[in-house]
């Protein structure tokens, strides 16, 4: 019984310490410095939300750039990875069909990060490689020259970190707003 | 190649870099430099007597009562307490014991998806809330532990140091690090999901909430429970290069500077150095491994029109970077932290041998406090061999080793193996984990060894394929958590009372020295002989199986 009395005393003085000041002064840090990042990046269109910069959404017509396949199918309540083992006949099967629908061939085969999920499910970005693969398909649904969707896609394209992480990726949702921009 | 090597430079360098001036605050921390700030702390609790290891162990088992019966009852109730926006129901309460057991012991082991499971008060005062206090047991065992060894009369005051722990360490850091993240894009918001349209006009729902809070604490303080349900690999919680370099090395620095302050406590700052040096060497080892074997590409898009140049990319993030998923993967689990950069289960077979294989060691600096005295524990099996290979009777730092010390310490050592493997044959051989399994044939039996291995590190990590909510799992694993959290916080501190009833001797020139390039040979060849061998088998039928027989 000593220990517990201090440790009711303990208890009260962390959680007023690392629960409610830790959090009400992060959250007034994020809200006053950076309060569209704080709100989960959304982007509005016309004062509608349209979706977050940083997190993947669905895209199967052929006149927009396609994500990475989802195997939360870009729920993104319940993300989640495949959890699929790179040996398994299931990951096999999937990407078979993945394939398919790109209707890719082994003189033109897909680039990896369009066939292989990603680990959330959400991952808002395709390599640079894969929206230049796309880039056809995107130019003839709308009639557009495929040399200036792949201007897009370049224009679009960053280097994640740098140095460290050199190779250049594209922002999918971003990138097919700057499609539609280009129509207006 | 070259920025797989420069990125891990930048952030194991860069760790070890800062882990020194850490470790030296923390050595002034505990050492009861900062008069005032103790004296404030001692009056919050009621005064902070001087104890021994039995008080300082019924502290620590009191307040980890409180912490488990306090957050049960929030977990159990959250669908009737408020800061629900998202309108969670209640959950089962096997997994409210799990989640509880998980978190309450370090280990953060999720049976679900905290997006659409637990409620903002629920993650806030619940789990964060315990991602300090757990974290804070830990340094301050680690503490009490290094000044019995030191020869102090006492081990100090539980209730102190856990503040000076909360306050002094983990709230600071936790601090700098949410403003970081929150900088990069964690959403920090009381507000509910985010309903949006769109381009194609589709309704997505968008989950959100106070997760820049949550992620700081979750990566320093050695838990690694994610806010939503993939960790780490969610855009919303790990968005950009920058917030990923932050995160992993969040993950080591407390670990390495808790090696440093051990030092400082014991005044042999170069017997912490050997131990240092011990620990660098096998997690560089474990890196360098699971990059060269992450860098096959996915075995089953061959034949398939698919470019393969890249390494497998299932279960990665583009945004992170290649090097993530291996590098994470490696010292997420030799730290005991296992949040994830990447999805374990979708690493190649030998790469996830590597996180097993770190949860084994479960001390290449391991959790907050918890992995130097895990490492304490090999010291004195290293220190006993030493002493029967040349004849004397074995002493660490003038404490001479009798049965009574050894027997402990073989106690806690083997009950790492016994847990893990007991667990794993017992769920292999039953419906209880083979109708669970994702994957087939080795893979799955891969699955459960890890689920065991990870409950037993006080990890935390999965092969998230397996479908580990269900009552057997939730109990078994919660078990297993408990003990593996307690066996080897007590037994140690058992082991440095038994040290601190007897008296010291002098250290004589037959003392084997424990500052030497001897001793750090002695202490790795215990360790992977003790740690990993034991374990040899089960990899065999596991990841080495897998991919003997499937990878070409």
């Amino acid at each position: 019984m000593q220990y517990l009395l201090p440790s009711l005393r303990l208890w009260l003085v962390t959680m007023l310490v690392c629960v409610v000041g830790y959090t009400a002064l992060v959250l007034g840090f994020a809200q006053g410095f950076t309060p569209a990042r704080a709100n989960g990046s959304l982007i509005e269109v016309d004062g509608r939300a349209i979706g977050s910069a940083l997190v993947a959404q669905q895209f199967t017509t052929p006149g927009y750039f396609w994500p990475r396949p989802s195997a939360a199918g870009y729920y993104a309540m319940g993300a989640m990875g495949s959890n699929l083992s790179p040996t398994s006949e299931a990951l096999t099967e999937r990407a078979a069909e993945t394939v398919a629908r790109y209707g890719a061939t082994s003189s033109a085969p897909l680039p990896a990060d369009l066939v292989a999920a990603s680990g959330g499910g959400l991952d808002p970005h395709i390599s640079l490689a894969g929206a230049l693969y796309q880039a056809p398909r995107v130019a003839a649904a709308r009639g557009l020259q495929e040399s200036a969707v792949r201007q897009l896609a370049s224009d679009a394209a960053i280097a994640p970190g740098g140095v460290f992480a050199p190779d250049p990726i594209v922002n999918v949702l971003e990138l097919n707003l700057a499609l539609d921009r280009i129509e207006e | 190649m070259f920025e797989t090597i420069l990125t891990t430079i930048l952030i194991i360098g860069g760790a070890a870099l800062l882990s020194w001036p850490l470790g030296r605050y923390m050595g002034a921390l505990f050492g009861g430099h900062f008069v005032r700030a103790d004296g404030v702390m001692a009056r919050i609790t009621g005064g902070a007597p001087e104890q021994g290891w039995k008080a300082y162990a019924l502290a620590l088992l009191a307040f980890n009562a409180v912490m488990f019966a306090f957050v049960f009852a929030l977990l159990a109730f959250q669908h009737a307490l408020p800061l629900n926006p998202d309108g969670q129901s209640a959950a089962s309460l096997d997994l409210v014991f799990n989640t509880t057991a998980s978190f309450v012991t370090n280990t953060n082991l999720q049976h679900y998806s905290g997006e659409s499971t637990w409620s903002y008060l629920a993650q806030l005062a619940g789990l964060m809330w315990l991602q300090f206090v757990s974290a804070a047991t830990g340094i301050a065992a680690l503490a009490a532990l290094a000044r019995g060894i030191a020869g102090r009369p006492g081990m100090g005051n539980f209730f102190l140091d856990v503040q000076r722990a909360s306050f002094g360490v983990l709230l600071p850091l936790a601090l700098l690090l949410a403003g970081a993240l929150a900088l990069s894009g964690v959403p920090m918001t009381f507000s509910g999901a985010a309903e949006v349209t769109t381009l194609e006009g589709a309704a997505q729902t968008i989950a959100r909430g106070p997760a820049a809070a949550f992620v700081a604490i979750k990566q320093l303080g050695t838990n690694g429970g994610g806010f939503f349900g993939p960790n780490s690999t969610h855009p919303l919680e790990n968005p950009d290069f920058l917030s990923n370099l932050l995160s992993m090395f969040a993950i080591i620095v407390i670990p390495m500077a808790c090696v440093w302050m051990f030092g400082r406590i014991i005044g042999r700052m170069r017997h912490a150095g050997v131990i240092f040096g011990v620990m660098l060497a096998l997690l560089l080892l474990k890196i360098g491994l699971a990059v060269e074997f992450e860098s096959a590409p996915t075995q089953a898009f061959t034949g398939l029109a698919v470019m393969q140049e890249v390494g497998n990319l299932e279960g990665k993030e583009l945004r992170l970077g290649a090097v993530t998923g291996p590098l994470w993967a490696a010292v997420t689990t030799a730290t005991s932290n296992g949040s994830v950069g990447a999805m374990h289960d979708s690493l190649n077979p030998l790469t996830g041998l590597v996180p097993m294989a770190g949860m084994w060691l479960n001390e290449t600096f391991g959790g907050a406090g918890v992995g130097m005295i895990n490492m304490v524990l090999y010291i004195v099996v290293a220190v006993f061999v030493s002493g029967m290979l040349v004849g004397r009777t074995p002493d660490y730092l003038g404490h001479k080793l009798e049965g009574r010390e050894m027997r402990l310490a073989v106690l806690a050592l083997i009950s790492h193996p016994v847990l893990i493997l007991g667990g794993t044959a017992l769920f292999a051989a039953t419906a209880w984990g083979r109708d669970t399994i994702a994957n087939t044939g080795a893979h799955g039996f891969s699955e459960i060894l890890y689920e065991f291995s990870s409950a037993a590190a006080n990890n935390g990590s999965g092969f998230e394929g397996l479908g580990d909510n269900t009552v057997p799992w939730n109990i078994a694993t919660g078990l297993v958590m408990l003990i593996a959290r307690f066996l080897p916080i007590l037994v140690p501190l058992a082991i440095v009372g038994s040290f601190m009833a007897k008296r010291r001797g002098a250290e004589s020139a037959g003392t084997l020295s424990v500052e030497g390039a001897t001793f750090g040979a002695m202490l790795m060849i215990v360790i992977v002989i003790f740690g990993a061998l034991t374990f040899f088998p089960a990899a065999t039928l596991g990841p080495i199986a897998e991919h003997t027989s499937l990878m070409r």
